[in-house]
C-alpha cells in the first residue's frame, strides 16, 4: 500500500516536470517501484523482467534519444482543462466500476478458480518444471511466445531500417543500439 | 470500519487508475513526442498492474511448486504481462527511433511547431 502511494506521488512528478531528462530518471524510479509492487503481488519472474527491462533498457533508450534531439520540454501552447476533464471523466467512470470488482487478495474469484488450478495441479506431471510461469510461457502456451518473438523481431528490423538512413551526426557517439 | 475494510479491498484499483488516467493526460496534453511516449509507458505499466493484482490470493506464494506450500497466487496473469512487458519495450523503441527521425527531418520534437512547418510548405 505504501509502495503503490510511492507510484502515484512519482507519476504526478513525471505529469509536472518539464525537464525531459528527469521524466526519464522518475521513469526509472518508477519502474523499480512497480518491480517491488510485482514482488508483493506474488510475481518474481515480472518483477525481475520489469526491473531489467523496465528500468534498464527502456531508461538507456530514452536517454540515447534525448542525447541525439533536446532534453527540455517547451512551454504548452494549449490550455490542458480539455484532457484534464476528460482524464477526470474516465478516470470517475473506472472508480464508478471498480465498486463491482471482488476485494483485494480474495481467493474465490473467478479469475483464479477457472482454468488456473489446472495449470497449477499439472504442471509438474506434464512439464517436470517446478516453476509454473515457466511452463506455462515456454511448454503450455509455447506458441504464443513463439508470436512475441516475432513481434519484437519485427520491431528490431522496423528500428534498424528507421536508423539505417540517417545523415550522420559530426561528432556524434557511434550509432545508439536500439535493438534488442 | 466497513468504509476502512472498502478502502483497503479497493485501494489498488484506484492506484491502478490513477497511473492509467495520468498516463492518458500526458499523452493528450502535452505535445512533446518523448513525454507522449513516458506517457504511454505509464499507461502500458499500469495495465500491468491491473492484469496482476487480481492474481494475488492473501496468504499466497509464488507459483513455484513446492513440497512445503498449498496455496499460491495466480500464475496466468504473470505469463501474460511477462509477454507484454517484452512487447511493450519493443514499441517504444520503435516510437523512439521515430522520434529521431522526426527530429533531424523537422528540427524539433514538438508537436505544435511541426504542425506550423508542415503548413508552411
Amino acid at each position: 500500500m505504501v509502495l503503490l502511494t510511492l507510484l502515484a506521488a512519482v507519476t504526478l512528478g513525471i505529469v509536472r516536470l518539464r525537464n525531459l531528462f528527469a521524466v526519464v530518471i522518475l521513469g526509472g524510479i518508477y519502474s523499480f517501484l512497480m518491480a517491488s509492487v510485482m514482488i508483493v503481488l506474488d510475481a518474481v519472474d515480472v518483477a525481475m523482467t520489469e526491473a531489467s527491462v523496465g528500468a534498464g533498457v527502456s531508461t538507456v533508450l530514452m536517454l540515447a534519444t534525448l542525447y541525439l534531439t533536446k532534453s527540455q520540454e517547451s512551454e504548452p501552447t494549449h490550455t490542458p482543462l480539455l484532457p484534464l476533464f476528460v482524464a477526470v471523466a474516465t478516470g470517475a467512470v473506472l472508480v464508478i466500476g471498480t465498486f463491482a470488482l471482488p476485494p483485494f487478495g480474495a481467493a474465490d474469484t473467478p479469475a483464479n478458480t477457472h482454468v488456473a488450478p489446472y495449470y497449477l495441479e499439472n504442471s509438474i506431471r506434464d512439464t517436470l518444471v517446478p516453476n509454473v510461469v515457466t511452463s506455462v510461457l515456454a511448454s503450455y502456451r509455447g506458441f504464443d511466445t513463439l508470436g512475441e518473438v516475432t513481434v519484437i523481431f519485427t520491431a528490431g528490423i522496423a528500428v534498424l531500417m528507421l536508423l539505417k538512413g540517417r545523415r550522420q551526426v559530426k561528432p556524434g557517439p557511434k550509432r545508439p543500439r536500439i535493438r534488442r | 470500519m466497513n468504509l476502512l475494510q472498502e478502502i483497503i479491498a479497493h485501494y489498488n484499483h484506484w492506484i491502478i487508475i490513477f497511473l492509467m488516467v495520468s498516463g492518458l493526460y500526458i499523452v493528450v496534453a502535452h505535445g512533446n513526442m518523448i513525454k507522449k511516449l513516458v506517457g504511454l509507458s505509464l499507461f502500458q505499466t499500469s495495465v500491468y498492474l491491473l492484469y496482476l493484482s487480481p492474481g494475488k490470493i492473501l496468504g499466497g506464494t509464488p507459483p513455484i511448486l513446492s513440497d512445503q506450500f498449498t496455496v499460491y497466487s495466480n500464475p496466468l496473469p504473470h505469463v501474460l504481462i511477462l509477454t507484454a512487458i517484452v512487447v511493450g519495450v519493443a514499441t517504444i523503441a520503435l516510437g523512439l527511433a521515430l522520434v529521431v527521425r522526426i527530429n533531424e527531418a523537422f528540427g524539433t520534437i514538438e508537436e505544435d511547431e511541426i504542425f506550423a512547418e508542415d503548413e508552411d510548405e
